[in-house]
């Protein structure tokens, strides 16, 4: 019990050092923009007074840090403290307010921008999941209980080839497929139920490819277990062997795994919204940010992005250790 | 070795030719465009056919295996040996180093989503070919240097390390000519499977803009150029060809990848 306490308060402050590092990689990243932020975002046309009043209104006249090591007039660098009256401050305060400033582009609020396109993100994750498991675990199944055979190399093959199939190839492929070609699914956008059936397959593909093969060798595995040849051997048909007794057991380590993947969805999404037009956190990321140099939407979607991804993975571990006592001892 | 990993060394030797022969195997200019002849279908003038401004696919996939290869290997060889050092420091000293390592440091890289920090450090800094690159050598280095630590956590303990500590070796040399070279064996798996990594993520930055400009022929930017609907309906081999050349590049690596691990782990063998 106490050992159990101690790892989970370790992996706590774990998780506390991880965002803080994120969150503060993320503040920092603005000052890799090379130039002036302000320029790049208001154009080499605006005057200096437009500069001056964007800079204020986004905390950008205010020093980076808790310290630096600014110029004098004969280019010289010097250390210099600011005390508290800094950025990385600013920041911090803001976020444990639930604020993450505004657009650089059109003044909203960044939270607002991420909690309008967060559900679409996380609609396309679940559905892109629920079709690699049905994808996964009949395939998995036949070749771990054919195992050596054509159908299983073939199957291995297969899962192989999926794997090595980035989602900016599978996604254009299927819009040439079903949009272009047959006309049976739109091309882009998020306005009918069926819009999704294109980008979740795009995104799950991979998925599918990678629990297939988790699904075959935990089927293997427990093939070989005294208790599959108990059921056998009590007359069970090899049908309700499988499948009422292999796979409830196999499931398991992949049932976890999947939490670890939902997270890797979660940031695989980007690419995939922006092929399918999908108005998620990537494409908002994507399109909104990058695109228009929107500094503070991009900082708020990778704050958000990988929270999720990080909070995702922990929770996975912890449920991990939960289920299977033997990883709690190593 | 087995059959596919076979497969795969062909498929990248081939790679390799074509990328360090590319102006000789090019029959055509990669930038000159022509828009009378865009969207021709493959022929025996345009092996792959053109795009929608009239270029030669063929010899634009040719020039965009340069790109791939280069960056792989870059990345590769860097992230590799930072991570190898990296890693070496950390299983070697243990105690408070390796603490802050692999404790702190290797983590915070594990729990960030890779392609999103390769994806954020471009949007900052902007985009381009070198750029992309140490962007990826900042998500790569970590996957070896947690690698090699467990490597060195075990060989260190040997009796050869003993002895060579007994006669009064320094760390320096304990580390580097004792310890490593005995340590750096499955290096190579994750070196096979870095370069399919390596390939793939430069491909997916070029194609959401934040890698090679173009109109350099990198795989991803092809795909980028070739998958509006009009170029879709008239010109599906546009999207194809460099399609399917990022796919057998990075299962090629991956066959190997797995047909290295196989070898070097009997156990895993008979599976």
């Amino acid at each position: 019990m106490k050992h159990k306490l101690f790892g989970l308060l370790r992996r706590a402050g774990l998780l506390v050092l991880v965002v803080w590092t994120v969150v503060s990689l993320v503040t920092i990243l603005i000052e890799l923009v090379p130039g002036d932020p302000a320029i790049a975002v208001l154009g080499e046309q605006a005057t200096p007074e437009q500069l001056a009043q964007f800079r204020t209104k986004h905390g950008l006249d205010r020093p980076a840090f808790f310290f630096g090591f600014p110029a004098d007039e004969n280019g010289q660098r010097h250390f210099r403290w600011y005390g508290l009256s800094n950025r990385y401050d600013d920041y911090w305060v803001a976020i444990l307010h639930g604020d993450l400033g505004t657009s650089f582009r059109t003044d909203r609020p960044v939270v607002d921008l991420i909690v309008e396109r967060y559900p679409a993100t996380i609609e396309l994750a679940i559905v892109a999941m629920l079709i690699a498991i049905s994808i996964a675990i009949p395939l998995g199944v036949v070749a771990g209980k054919n195992r050596g055979t054509l159908t299983d190399n073939a199957l291995s093959v297969v899962a192989l080839v999926g794997i090595s199939l980035p989602s900016f190839v599978i996604g254009p492929v299927l819009v040439y497929l079903f949009a272009v070609k047959l006309g049976w699914l739109a091309p882009s956008g998020r306005f009918d139920w069926s819009d999704i059936i294109l980008p979740a397959f795009t995104l799950g593909a991979a998925l599918s490819a990678i629990l297939t093969r988790m699904v075959r060798s935990s089927v293997i595995e427990e093939l070989s277990e005294g208790y599959v040849r108990t059921a056998r051997a009590k007359g069970l048909s090899e049908r309700k062997v499988v499948y009422k007794h292999v796979l409830k057991n196999g499931l398991i380590p992949v049932v976890t795994i999947l939490g670890l993947q939902l997270g890797v969805l979660l940031a695989g999404a980007i690419i995939t919204e922006k092929i399918f037009g999908w108005p998620g956190l990537g494409l908002l990321l994507v399109e909104d940010g990058i695109g228009k140099r929107d500094y503070s939407v991009v900082q708020g979607c990778v704050l958000a992005i990988s929270t999720t991804y990080i909070l995702a993975n922990t929770l996975t571990d912890v449920v991990y250790r939960w289920l299977d006592p033997r990883i709690r001892v190593s | 070795m087995n059959r596919l990993s076979v497969i795969g060394l062909v498929i990248v030797v081939v790679f390799v030719g074509v990328a360090i022969l590319a102006p000789w195997v090019a029959t055509h200019d990669v930038g000159t465009t022509n828009i009378a002849a865009r969207y021709i279908g493959p022929s025996a003038a345009h092996w792959f056919g053109t795009d929608s401004t009239g270029r030669d696919i063929f010899s634009r996939v040719v020039f965009g295996a340069r790109i791939s290869l280069e960056v792989g290997i870059i990345v590769v060889t860097v992230s590799a040996l930072v991570g190898t050092m990296i890693g070496a420091v950390a299983g070697y000293y243990s105690g408070w180093v390796d603490r802050i390592l692999s404790g702190y440091l290797f983590n915070v890289f594990l729990a960030f989503p890779g392609l999103l920090l390769a994806i954020a450090l471009v949007a900052f800094l902007g985009a381009g070919l070198n750029k992309l690159i140490f962007a990826l050598c900042i998500i790569g280095w970590v996957g070896y240097a947690r690698l090699i630590r467990a490597q060195v956590l075990k060989v260190r303990e040997y009796d050869f390390v003993q002895a060579a500590r007994a006669l009064g070796a320094g760390d320096f040399r304990i580390l580097f000519v004792h310890i490593l070279p005995n340590a750096i064996q499955p290096l190579i798996v994750q070196a096979s499977l870095g370069m399919a990594g390596a390939v793939l993520s430069e491909a997916a930055l070029s194609f959401l803009g934040l890698g090679v400009p173009p109109p350099a022929p990198s795989w991803g930017v092809m795909i980028e150029e070739a998958r509006d609907l009009s170029t879709l309906q008239a010109a599906p081999h546009a999207l194809i060809f460099p399609g399917l050349a990022i796919a057998l590049t990075v299962l090629a690596f991956n066959f190997i990848g797995d047909g290295l691990r196989e070898y070097l782990d009997p156990r895993q063998r008979r599976r």
